[in-house]
């Protein structure tokens, strides 16, 4: 796992999945098409400003709502390399975890990150480096199993392997 | 030390005594759920991951209802997928237009899911089961794929939060009142990662309708599972859904939680939930002077045949407001019948409300009653975040069917109370 590096978007609590991917683009599971209207009803400018890379910052139970996987995939197509919160919505956690998109919890820096500070990550150890305001964080580490999980490289990778050894 | 009802299901379904909060299991699932929105990706991870067969085929529930009947082509293709998967795989339970309904109301009614079972679903109200006493969580497609590839879920079994309801509830007063209440009380992160286990007289009291509305909308406070002891109440309307053989369980007296919350009912009036969130839960007489273009009355948390029965109610012999769009939407194919037998149907029409086939429709802003900008409704759905029935600058009002049919008709939020 490498270092990701990108400007940060921010948003406040509770970021739900209809604001990240409206229900009226579910009748398709085109990763290109959703990422075409991510984060279209809470940030109409988050299309048109978002670069590879980039990192999304939200406050506390963020995903919340529906159980679309369309929400991490559309973001995760958009180009965004991870998402910082103080706390997210269990589902939308496993969906993360799942289709591999980081998903990383640090209130600290969840609650200082700017809107357009430029922010590392380095997944492996959770270490993550606001460079604009030059202040680092300690990510919570992720349970032992969903370690696995990640380093299989997800759940479906992790599937395939646990039905090989049978 | 005891254990909860929670953790004792998914003990037993992951082959140890006893499991922990915050321990990880792989549990051996009853059943799994998908829908025309979430099944088409399971489909096409299961295909991923190499599976040929599935794992245990009668155990996967595949349901159009979200867009259905086809709203449009896209919706059409998705619907396709579901049933060309069904036949390959030969999916006994594959509902489809005419025999399906919105599958949280659906399953129950054809006694798929039973007290004791450990239930996933790729969808985020699966969590409704816990009614009949069954473990019963959302997921994403990707765990619904690997589900249908093994058998079996990760879990991280949950620290439950018991929730004791006293008193006696007021005229009108329905188990949607009460979620909404303690969804007001605790936050919409309130139960995070947690159980939520309901019980005390009042729930002991309270109709199985209720009690399913009540868990339904658990996720909305970000809880795992919403949980009720089965009881009497439980083993009649399991007689009356099946007659197969289940497990039921209860927590011990002595099983930890990590809170308890003590809720009178006695005290609670009928709840209206302003926009944008679940959680900002007032009384109907708080919520000031509201007018409305549409009411929905319908979806998974109350479009049973006892939330017609109540709407029906209070809008036999009045009429809809001119300027007031009345959608009822019965949730299965049997409580649409059951409206007619009864004459509910009739009553809705008569009113001036238009009737459709069941469907999750606009609960999700998806089809048959999508707002446009600047328009307000009052539903008796789950959800009203930002956008959520339509335009970005449409809201909606959460309420139970009495403060739905009473808003319809006052053309604005309003109680039953308050009609001439």
């Amino acid at each position: 796992m490498s270092a990701l590096r990108g400007r940060a978007h921010r948003y406040g609590d509770n970021v739900d999945t209809d604001g990240i991917i409206p229900a009226r683009y579910l009748n398709t599971s085109e990763v290109a098409e959703l990422a075409a209207h991510c984060m279209e009803d809470l940030d109409a400018e988050f299309v048109r400003k978002v670069q590879p890379g980039d990192i999304v910052v939200g406050g506390e139970n963020f995903g919340c709502g529906s159980s679309r996987e369309h929400a991490p995939l559309a973001m995760g197509g958009a180009g965004v390399s991870c998402v910082i919160a103080k706390s997210f919505a269990r589902i939308f956690f496993r969906n993360s975890i799942n289709v591999g998109l980081p998903a990383l919890v640090c209130p600290e820096a969840a609650g200082e990150i700017e809107d357009g500070d430029e922010v590392a990550v380095e997944l492996r150890s959770g270490r993550i480096e606001n460079v604009t305001q030059g202040r680092s964080y300690q990510a919570e580490p992720f349970p032992e199993f969903l370690q696995q999980i990640i380093a299989a490289g997800g759940l479906v990778a992790y599937t395939r392997e646990r039905i090989a050894k049978r | 030390m005891g254990a909860t009802i929670t953790e004792k299901i998914l003990a037993a379904h992951s082959g140890q005594q006893t499991v922990r909060p915050g321990q990880f299991v792989m549990a051996e699932l009853d059943l799994m759920l998908g829908n025309d929105v979430t099944a088409p990706i399971a489909i096409e991870e299961f295909r991923k991951i190499g599976a040929k067969k599935l794992a245990g085929g009668a155990r996967l529930v595949l349901v159009a209802d979200h867009g259905t009947p086809n709203k449009d082509i896209k919706t059409a293709e998705q619907c396709r997928v579901m049933r060309e998967f069904s036949r390959e795989q030969g999916v006994q339970h594959f509902y489809d237009v005419g025999r399906a309904g919105i599958e949280h109301a659906l399953l129950p009614e054809e006694g798929l899911v039973a007290p004791g079972e450990c239930i996933i679903g790729a969808d985020s109200h699966t969590c409704t089961y816990g009614a009949v006493g069954a473990f019963a969580t959302g997921t994403g497609s990707t765990d619904l794929a690997v589900a249908m590839a093994t058998g079996q879920c990760w879990l991280r079994v949950p620290e439950s939060i018991k929730v004791v309801y006293r008193g006696e509830r007021k005229p009108w007063v329905g188990g949607k009142d009460l979620i909404l209440y303690t969804i007001g009380r605790i936050s919409v992160s309130g139960a995070l990662y947690q159980a939520l286990e309901f019980c005390g007289e009042a729930i002991e009291a309270l109709p199985m309708a209720d009690r399913l509305t009540m868990c339904n909308m658990a996720i909305e406070a970000g809880a795992k599972n919403g949980i009720i002891a089965p009881d009497a109440t439980t083993a009649s309307f399991m007689d009356s859904v099946t007659s197969r053989d289940y497990r039921p369980m209860a927590s011990d007296a002595d099983a930890e939680y990590a809170r308890t919350i003590e809720i009178d009912c006695s005290e609670i009036e009928l709840q209206v939930a302003l926009p944008a969130l679940p959680e900002k839960a007032r009384p109907v007489g708080e919520v000031g002077e509201v007018t409305i273009q549409q009411a929905v009355i319908g979806s998974c948390t109350n479009g049973r045949i006892e939330d017609m029965r109540a709407a029906a109610e209070i809008l036999r012999g009045r009429k809809v407001h001119p300027e007031v769009r009345l959608i009822v939407i019965p949730a299965t194919p049997r409580v649409q019948l059951e409206m007619v037998r009864e004459g509910l149907a009739e009553t809705f029409l008569e009113a001036g409300g238009v009737l459709s086939t069941p469907t999750c429709g606009p609960c999700l802003g998806y089809h048959m009653g999508v707002l446009a900008k600047g328009e307000r409704a009052v539903a008796t759905t789950n959800r009203n975040f930002v956008g959520r029935m339509g335009h970005q600058e449409s809201e909606v009002y959460l309420a139970g069917p009495p403060v739905a049919a009473a808003s319809a008709v006052l053309g604005r939020i309003g109680s039953p109370e308050e009609l001439p």
